[in-house]
């Protein structure tokens, strides 16, 4: 039994029994400590600070707590935590080693990058003097109406959403560190819900952001409780929530108890339990057939956290996929592999094809996502330590990229605020050619050509699936690849050879903050291409999952 | 005095990068820039010579390595230079022709605008040519072997302004990378069979080798050859290549270049002498194209046209020797070198005669000029003279002991080469001697051309002819003395035989007849192909428009229909299977991607509809897949 499961017995006892203090080892939690305790300073200056310093203050306090949360990453990772001295802390809940501080440190890069897109505020022209942001000015006033205006006119700003990010990204630090089903569903919810929240509070189209917000947080909940069943069912099975007992269970080395020999007779606990938890996480990485909330959600959200969304949440729960699949199912079993392989097939396929007939670059790069789901998830499905770092570093390459495309749509504009329509792109690499030439960058790469980070991730994984025994999954990959290929392409194409239209939209001069995320995903992107060799050292040595 | 073996090519070469890359600064002396390099070289090949003739037979090979070429696993290949009796005898010539049609230059290009260019191209020739002889292995030659392609490319278009030209340089490109695929296959069924292309290598491990290996090493390497060379099949871009300044015609296409077949043949003798099948194709070849361009020549009214037939005949003497085995590689390689004066010579004097009168090459408008051009004249009748074999100059040595040497092949085989070789000799004498007294004597047939310089320009002006200045005498003067007596300096006392023999192996012939019957023969040849000449040409009235002539003739101005039957053989075929391809390619290929393509489209589209925008849907999408997977599950379990 865990010592979780201990702890709530003896609470239900109550009686004379003193509650033993769980150990918590603070120092080793600090990154996720040092995000929440930033966040909760900023709800505090969210209710303190005047209006006027709130912006300088949050984004200033969001850059620092990410700041201060990576160096303590860094020095956890230097002090050996991910490789020599992994382990399991907080009573075994949560796991410290490499594949989590990894997937910690993109996160909080990532929210790094999306910090600089929220606090851009030079795109749209300024009203009366106060300078306007992607986020609408207040989020409780009905979209339209005229609380809405005067709101507006009395320049107010959602700066909430910085400390809303920032409890996200601490439950995004946490998920991939689950060593718990309870714990990992806790870390769900603590991202998704200031998710559901961020997606409805978008300036322009609000209606339509409000719209993607509500379509999140049903088809969210609906996953979150397929995913809350599944580990009852899976409790039911080992009588335990912790992924490495789960394992022994299965394994037939853990302890036999007369409730385990009973329980353990019947798998179709384990199996319809795993499912189920499975699907919670497919729908959060966007997996056929749990994606249909991508294209509508990405395409309302505000842009600049569609692009935390896409990178972020997808890192997160790629780690508690693979800390699923690799601490409490290591080895694909048969009886489920080819589940396993159809997602991973349907993933890829359905994304690529799809994409082919987007008229609208966010709901592109929304299926553009989904493919790259399909892609990860054959590194998955390799089930070897290579396809671990495989999936690590294609995450790395996949976060700078998703960011940085994402920062140049916030760029091209028209009066209705961004020109998301395709049509509107057309010979955009006339007019701006610098900034066309990036996209194509980002573009090349999510195609996989090679010299950019695409090419090596996509390269890696598909390496580590041909080695683990998946060459057919591989030969599909390239193909679905190969159509994706095809509207990455057309983006091009449309920029480069196509004539601009007499009013077509306008790329607008950004201020620093999203000129700093755009440089850094180019560098990374081109980084990660031409040298990437220490990165991929890197990833094959956090690829170690601790167990017990 | 090794050390000075990679500065044969290193002047040369230096002196191509210079006027090439060097810009306008060197128009006014980059021609004598060009000539000095050749000069230079030709001095290190003079002094590497008499060095090596110091040394005992044996001691006179040497090898010098430049660097680690391509050092690969299991694959090595060197730079290396390899100067031995063979390569030096080749080295002398380039580089002495070389520099003379240099000088020559200087005065044939004066008025030429790209004359600087012209002059790195040649340096260019000859860097690319001593690669190609001093190669120690195949794969450096082949470096040398593309390389005189490109130059000749580049010379045979350079009057690029001219239609004809462009085409006659791509004719011979094209032509030539027939002959270079086979270059380049024999080298890789060396590497296959020996694991080394060096010759002392591959000559080493020959006899190692099976019959039916070194019988496709051997008619790879005849394909490269004929292809160089101009031999039949691959013989048809000689004439056109005339379209050339005539210098080219005489360093490239005529003394240097074109004879770069019959080295290969040469010194792959260690080859061909273990394949006798494909000893017996080189000979055949050599015969073919002997009487081919021997008839060609006799039809040609372009002078250049005319020597350009004799050459490719001159050069089927030299494969027909080679083919023969020990008995003919040391004449093959004696007539190459007087060859190489004489036709040099000659092609020097038709360039001095176009010199004279505007730049016309049609043989029917000269007539009458020994009075008007007498040095020219002169070294002119004095390469006439030898290619012909009249007794004691250089071509009567080098062509009898071919002659000699294919009957003493022996059987019937000798006695049908001895018999081609005969005919060989009496129609060189028919057609050398129209092209003497078309050109030379008879009555003048001149006509007007346009003028093309001065203020004159447009207007038609009777040419007048005069003799070239001294720059261009001077050469024609010093080839004429090679003319005359190389062939004797080569004869006494076996000198050349005895210096080429440790090289290419000699054994003597049995000839079933004497060697002064021969001889007589030969001579009587000669004589009946100039009275023959003479009696047609030499006493009436020439006709300035051409006879319709017998069906041979009117084949034979048309390069005995060779151009026809490429085109019927090849072209034709050719197009018709690229225009398949295409149609393959656009209904096939292409109705596939685009059908691929419209169907993944339909598809998208078809999948489109299915995200239509309600909540309810994505639920009822989510369930089922759930409900998918969760089966699923249980039915492998239970499976």
């Amino acid at each position: 039994m865990s010592d979780v499961h201990s702890l709530w017995m003896a609470a239900a006892g109550g009686g004379t029994a003193s509650i033993p203090a769980p150990q918590i080892e603070y120092g080793q939690l600090s990154p996720m400590l040092i995000v929440f305790g930033a966040a909760v300073l900023g709800i505090l200056a969210e209710a303190f600070l005047p209006r006027r310093l709130r912006w300088g203050t949050q984004v200033t306090l969001a850059l620092a707590g990410l700041a201060a949360a990576f160096v303590a990453v860094l020095v956890l990772a230097n002090d050996g935590y991910g490789t020599t001295k992994s382990g399991l802390i907080a009573m075994g809940s949560v796991a410290l080693d490499g594949p989590a501080l990894f997937l910690q440190g993109v996160i909080l890069l990532a929210g790094v990058l999306a910090v600089l897109l929220y606090a851009e505020r030079r795109l749209d022209p300024r009203v009366d003097g106060v300078p306007l942001d992607a986020f609408t000015a207040q989020g409780a006033a009905a979209p339209g109406g005229e609380q809405e205006k005067q709101a507006a006119k009395a320049g107010f700003a959602s700066t909430e959403v910085y400390p809303l990010t920032l409890f996200a990204i601490g439950g995004m630090l946490l998920f991939p560190a689950a060593n718990d089903l309870l714990t990992m569903f806790v870390a769900l919810e603590v991202f998704s819900l200031p998710l559901y929240l961020l997606c409805a509070l978008a300036r322009r189209r609000r209606l339509l952001s409000q719209e993607a917000a509500v379509k999140y947080f049903l088809l969210g909940s609906f996953a979150s409780a397929f995913f809350l069943f599944g580990s009852a069912l899976l409790y039911g099975y080992a009588g335990s929530f912790r992924l490495p007992d789960i394992h022994d269970v299965i394994a037939g080395t853990a302890p036999a108890t007369p409730a385990l020999a009973s329980s353990t007779q019947n798998d179709v606990l384990l199996l319809v339990g795993l499912a189920m938890v499975a699907v919670g996480l497919f729908f959060k990485v966007g997996a056929v057939p749990f994606h249909s909330w991508t294209p509508d959600v990405y395409q309302g959200a505000p842009t600049p956290v569609t692009g935390f969304m896409a990178a972020a949440t997808k890192v997160a729960a790629f780690g508690a996929l693979l800390r699923l699949f690799y601490v409490a199912f290591p080895g694909l079993r048969w009886d489920w592999r080819p589940v396993m392989w159809a997602v991973a097939i349907l993933t890829m396929v359905v994304g690529a094809i799809l994409a082919v007939t987007q008229q609208d670059v966010k709901r592109l790069l929304a299926y553009s996502s989904i493919a790259h789901a399909g892609f990860i998830l054959t590194g998955v499905i390799a089930s070897n330590r290579q396809g671990v770092g495989a999936v690590l570093f294609y995450l790395l390459a996949y976060t700078f990229v998703t960011l940085g495309a994402f920062a140049v749509v916030t760029l091209v504009r028209d009066s209705k605020g961004e020109a998301t329509h395709l049509s509107s792109w057309a010979g955009l690499g006339r007019r701006s050619p610098l900034l066309a030439a990036v996209f194509a960058l980002f573009l090349l790469s999510f195609a996989g050509i090679p010299l950019t980070a695409g090419f090596t991730g996509k390269f890696a994984v598909f390496q580590a699936a041909a080695a683990g025994g998946a060459t057919p999954l591989v030969i599909i990959g390239v193909l679905s690849s190969a159509v994706a290929a095809f509207f990455y392409i057309r983006v091009i194409v449309l920029m480069f050879f196509s004539d601009p239209q007499p009013n077509g939209p306008a790329v607008a001069i950004p201020s620093a903050f999203t000129s700093t995320a755009i440089s850094l995903g180019v560098i990374a992107t081109v980084g990660l291409g031409v040298l990437p060799q220490y990165f991929l050292d890197l990833a094959s040595k956090a690829a170690m999952f601790s167990g017990h | 005095m090794n050390s000075l073996i990679p500065l044969l090519v290193a002047a040369p070469l230096a002196g191509a990068a210079l006027l090439l890359l060097g810009g306008r600064v060197l128009d006014r002396f980059g021609h004598w820039l060009g000539t000095l390099a050749a000069a230079l070289s030709f001095a290190f090949g003079l002094v590497l010579f008499f060095d090596m003739l110091g040394r005992p037979a044996d001691d006179r090979a040497v090898h010098v390595k430049l660097f680690s070429w391509i050092p690969v696993a299991g694959f090595r290949a060197d730079a290396a230079f390899q100067l031995d009796q063979l390569s030096i005898t080749f080295v002398l010539l380039i580089t002495g022709v070389g520099t003379l049609i240099h000088l020559y230059s200087v005065g044939y290009m004066a008025h030429d605008e790209r004359r600087r260019r012209f002059f790195g191209y040649l340096n260019l020739f000859l860097a690319a040519m001593l690669i190609l002889v001093l190669a120690d292995n195949y794969l450096l030659l082949y470096v040398g072997w593309e390389g005189v392609g490109l130059a000749s490319y580049l010379l045979i278009g350079f009057w690029q302004h001219k239609p004809s030209a462009a085409t006659a340089a791509k004719k011979a490109f094209l032509v030539n990378r027939v002959g270079d695929v086979g270059l380049s296959i024999a080298i890789m069924l060396m590497f296959t069979q020996f694991g080394d292309f060096s010759f002392a290598g591959v000559f080493e491990n020959a006899p190692q080798a099976s019959q039916g290996k070194l019988t496709a090493i051997g008619l790879m390497l005849l394909l490269a050859a004929c292809g160089k060379s101009a031999q039949v099949p691959l013989q048809s871009w000689l004439g056109d290549a005339m379209e050339g300044p005539t210098p080219v015609s005489a360093l490239i296409h005529a003394a240097t270049m074109v004879t770069a077949g019959v080295y290969l043949i040469t010194r792959s003798h260690a080859v061909f002498d273990l394949a006798p099948d494909a000893q017996t194709a080189v000979v055949c070849v050599g015969a073919v194209t002997l009487i081919f361009g021997a008839v060609v020549g006799c039809a040609k009214d372009d002078i250049k046209k005319a020597l350009a037939g004799s050459t490719m005949s001159q050069i089927g003497y030299m494969v027909l020797a080679a083919g023969l085995g020990p008995i003919g590689y040391v004449f093959a390689i004696m007539h190459l070198v007087t060859h190489g004066f004489f036709k040099a010579g000659l092609f020097l004097g038709a360039g001095s005669v176009m010199h004279g009168m505007d730049d016309e090459v049609n043989m029917r408008h000269y007539g009458g000029l020994r009075k008007y051009m007498p040095i020219t004249f002169v070294t002119f009748a004095l390469g006439y003279l030898a290619i012909i074999g009249f007794p004691f100059l250089s071509g009567y040595f080098s062509k009898d002991k071919i002659i000699e040497a294919a009957f003493a092949k022996g059987g019937t085989e000798g006695w049908i080469l001895g018999l081609v070789t005969l005919v060989g000799a009496a129609v060189t004498a028919f057609y050398m001697t129209r092209v003497m007294l078309l050109t030379f004597f008879g009555q003048k047939r001149w006509r007007p051309t346009a003028d093309t310089s001065g203020s004159a320009a447009g207007e038609e002006r009777m040419p007048h002819p005069h003799e070239s200045p001294a720059s261009m005498t001077v050469p024609m003067i010093l080839l004429a003395f090679g003319s005359v007596f190389a062939g004797g300096l080569f004869t006494l006392n076996s000198s050349f035989l005895r210096w080429l023999e440790p090289v290419t192996g000699h054994s003597e012939g049995h000839s079933p007849l004497p060697s002064g019957v021969v001889t007589g023969l030969t001579i009587a040849c000669m004589l009946a192909g100039v009275g023959v000449s003479y009696l047609m040409y030499g006493r009436g009235e020439v006709p300035v428009v051409p006879p319709i002539g017998s069906p041979l003739t009117r084949a034979a101005r048309r390069d005995l229909l060779q151009d026809d039957f490429n085109h019927a053989v090849l072209v034709r075929p050719g197009s018709a299977l690229a225009a398949a391809l295409v149609y393959f390619d656009i209904k096939g290929l292409d109705g596939f991607v685009n059908g691929l393509a419209a169907t993944i489209g339909g598809v998208s589209s078809r999948l489109r509809r299915v995200q239509n925008g309600y909540v309810r849907s994505y639920a009822l999408s989510m369930f089922g897949g759930t409900l998918v997977l969760v089966a699923t599950t249980l039915l492998m379990r239970s499976a």
